[in-house]
């Protein structure tokens, strides 16, 4: 049964078509993360799932409920904001129940309450401070444990830690993701790390301008991009775009360095009707130092020589910028083989994981 | 004179003489403000209590009489009547002027259309002067003119609505008057702390269930509770400044039922050439000034200092 589905969502303010027609499903327990560039509509269809904005089209369902005209206190939701939005008079014991109170539960049962999330989230010892003597990741706790605290069908986070240092933001991510191993509730994160959104997420949703790109496991998302758009924004460094003709149903040429072609062969054959010109998709952790001992273990690679223009050592890899044709691509490399600034090396790329897109509708071959 | 002019010939000593310049620009430009506000506040406060100490009638003079002047003033009867009137005007028109402020606020934040139109409309009576205000408020409090003939006019010929011409209502209409100058004054500022809040918080609110009247009491009220405060200081010393409101409205009349401490020490010192006793009259204003606002600084230096503390 899915705890979330969304049909044909749109979303006007005025004229302007800010999400065009969102579909999405959550089954119960996943933990789906919308990601996107800013101002792609994320926070915006969290808050409609929410019930904070109104619907302009489409269908939200929480559970086997239509809850397109339930009001946010109806929809058994809990939020938890990129502000934190905790209440700045309050004690944090006064944030965690001021929700119970509204809803008159007894006292007995909301001090219980308290109790229970207060352990789970370790903050025992910050109940009777007001939100202003609390650190950032006290405060992102607090707002999780007013989250937790309800017992909801349905958890909405919108970027929870991105007011977060980065050691920090790496820690609560790990917490997050434990929390939602022991609790088990279907979750919906919005973020713009996609880092958070693959270590987190079990489906991921990639949106841009208000539609979604592709809906998927994290590997899909990053393996088989849908389109350009995923390929590009999903993976750090980016994943490289190089130009390249079809010179047969198995193999391209790209431009290297010296003017040249360099004739590379696919590692399966493109379907029939795909046009001339192609764009082949490279993530730097699959570009190598050629050698023959690569090539026996994973026979797809081909090779082409590329000068190395720049090398960026990180500690734990490098990365190397080197020229082909009259672009410039990033390779990974490890750090004790790595390439030096000015050499020309034999590039290994590893065609079984490269994708070819069409330059003109931007989509995956 | 250019820069160059100054670099060229004296290369060296041009940059310290420049830099020199540069500090006391400011200073050169603050003083005579800062040199004015000085003498007006702290030199004229001192002369006026030293004043109030003295023989003074129709010139300052210097001969010290201690006490005296305090004691007569508060045996006459129409500065007790003044003084009570400054407490009373005080208490309802901030509390009314708040309330009503507030009340507008609240219901121009649930985002009405025209929005500005409202705002303009409730804000203009602070644009008015209060010497405008309160002749205008006179001809409408006027029985014979005002909204009781209009009434009458209509057909309810028992209307009656004279509160400036008996002496125990006057003080009412002197307050609904300062209460309609400034509700729209405090109306502004709630609004600027209701917008002022994290839209997120009333969200939270909204998600936790609670009710617009839960939220507003609970969340968004003691949220801007520090402009309840500057509100409240701002209108006290409307309140006890007030002179021209009722020179125009009622003149202090009728008899002395309206008297306010600014007339009556204008009265002491200009018309009846009792300078000494006027002074002391001065002191017990600026008295009433500093048991609100005494208290109001140290509770902002204290605030800030703990504020400073918890980071
Ligand atoms: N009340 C509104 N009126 C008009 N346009 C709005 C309104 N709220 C949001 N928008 C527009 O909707 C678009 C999506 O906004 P949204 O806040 O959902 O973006 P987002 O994906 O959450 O971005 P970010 O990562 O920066 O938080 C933006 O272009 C924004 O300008
Ligand atoms: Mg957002």
């Amino acid at each position: 049964m899915s705890a979330l589905m969304i049909r044909d969502l749109h979303k006007s303010y005025g004229g302007l078509e800010i999400l065009a027609g969102i579909n999405l499903e959550a089954r119960t327990g996943e933990f789906i993360a919308l990601v996107g560039p800013s101002g792609c509509g994320k926070s915006t269809l969290l808050a409609m799932i929410a019930g904070l904005e109104t619907v302009t089209s489409g269908e939200i369902w929480i559970g086997d409920r239509l809850v397109n005209s339930v009001q946010p206190k109806d929809r058994d939701i809990a939020m938890v904001f990129q502000s934190y939005a905790l209440y700045p008079t309050m004690t944090v014991r006064q944030n965690i129940t001021f929700g119970m109170e509204s809803r008159g539960v007894p006292k007995a049962e909301q001090a219980e309450a308290v109790k229970r999330v207060a352990a789970l989230l370790q903050i025992e010892q910050l109940l009777k401070r007001k939100p202003g003597q609390l650190s950032g990741g006290q405060r992102q706790r607090v707002a999780m444990g007013r989250a937790l605290v309800r017992d909801p069908k349905l958890f909405l986070f919108d970027e929870p830690l991105s007011n977060l240092d980065a050691k920090l933001r790496v820690d609560m991510r790990t917490e997050i993701k434990k929390l939602h191993h022991r609790v088990g509730k279907t979750t919906v994160y919005v973020t713009h790390d996609q880092v958070e959104a693959m270590t987190l997420a079990s489906r991921i949703a990639v949106m841009n301008q208000g539609s979604v790109q592709q809906f998927d496991t994290p590997k899909r998302i990053y393996d088989r991009p849908t389109n350009m758009f995923v390929a590009g924004f999903m993976g750090s460094p980016a994943m490289n775009f190089i130009p390249a003709r079809l010179t047969g149903s198995t193999s391209i040429s790209v431009r290297a360095a010296d003017g040249s072609d360099a004739a590379l062969a696919l590692a399966a054959p493109l379907p029939a009707g795909a046009p001339k010109d192609v764009v082949l998709g490279v993530r730097p952790e699959h570009i190598y130092r050629f050698t023959t001992d690569l090539k026996s273990r994973k026979p797809a690679v081909e090779s082409m020589q590329a000068p190395v223009e720049l090398v960026e050592p990180t500690g734990a890899e490098t990365l190397a910028v080197l020229r082909l044709g009259d672009l410039e691509i990033t390779g990974r490399f490890e750090p004790d083989d790595a390439p030096v600034m000015g050499e020309t090396i034999t590039l290994g790329i590893d065609m079984s994981r490269a994708c070819l897109f069409d330059p003109a509708t931007k989509a995956l071959l | 004179m250019s820069t160059r002019d100054l670099t060229i010939p004296v290369a060296a000593p041009a940059t310290p003489w420049r830099q020199r310049l540069g500090t006391m620009v400011p200073i050169l430009v603050l003083a005579p403000s800062l040199a004015a506000s000085f003498i007006y506040v702290f030199v004229f406060t001192l002369w006026t209590l030293y004043l109030s100490l003295s023989n003074s009638s129709l010139m300052p003079t210097y001969g010290f009489v201690g006490l005296d002047n305090y004691a007569s003033l508060w045996a006459n009867r129409r500065w007790n009547i003044a003084y009570t009137n400054l407490f009373l005007f005080s208490g309802f028109y901030i509390v009314g002027s708040m309330a009503i402020g507030l009340l507008l606020a609240i219901l121009i934040d649930q985002r009405v259309r025209g929005e500005a139109v409202w705002r303009t409309i409730f804000l203009y009576p602070l644009a008015v002067s209060f010497i405008v205000t309160g002749t205008v408020w006179s001809w409408l409090y006027n029985p014979v003119d005002g909204i009781q003939a209009f009434v009458r006019g209509l057909g309810w010929t028992d209307f009656s609505f004279a509160l400036t011409a008996n002496r125990n209502t006057a003080i009412y209409a002197v307050i609904i008057t300062g209460i309609w100058q400034s509700s729209g004054f405090a109306m502004a500022l709630f609004l600027a702390g209701l917008r002022s809040v994290d839209p997120d918080l009333i969200k939270a609110a909204q998600i936790d269930g609670a009710s617009v009247s839960r939220t507003y009491r609970k969340v968004i009220l003691p949220t801007i509770a520090p402009i309840f405060l500057a509100v409240a200081v701002i209108q006290i010393q409307f309140a006890i400044k007030t002179f021209d409101l009722v020179a125009a409205l009622t003149r202090g009349g009728p008899g002395v039922s309206t008297t306010f401490p600014a007339i009556y020490v204008y009265d002491l010192m200009f018309q009846r050439g009792q300078i000494g006793e006027g002074a002391a009259a001065a002191m017990m204003m600026l008295a009433a000034l500093a048991v609100v606002l005494v208290p109001y600084s140290l509770w902002i230096v204290w605030r800030r200092r703990t504020e400073g503390r918890n980071g």
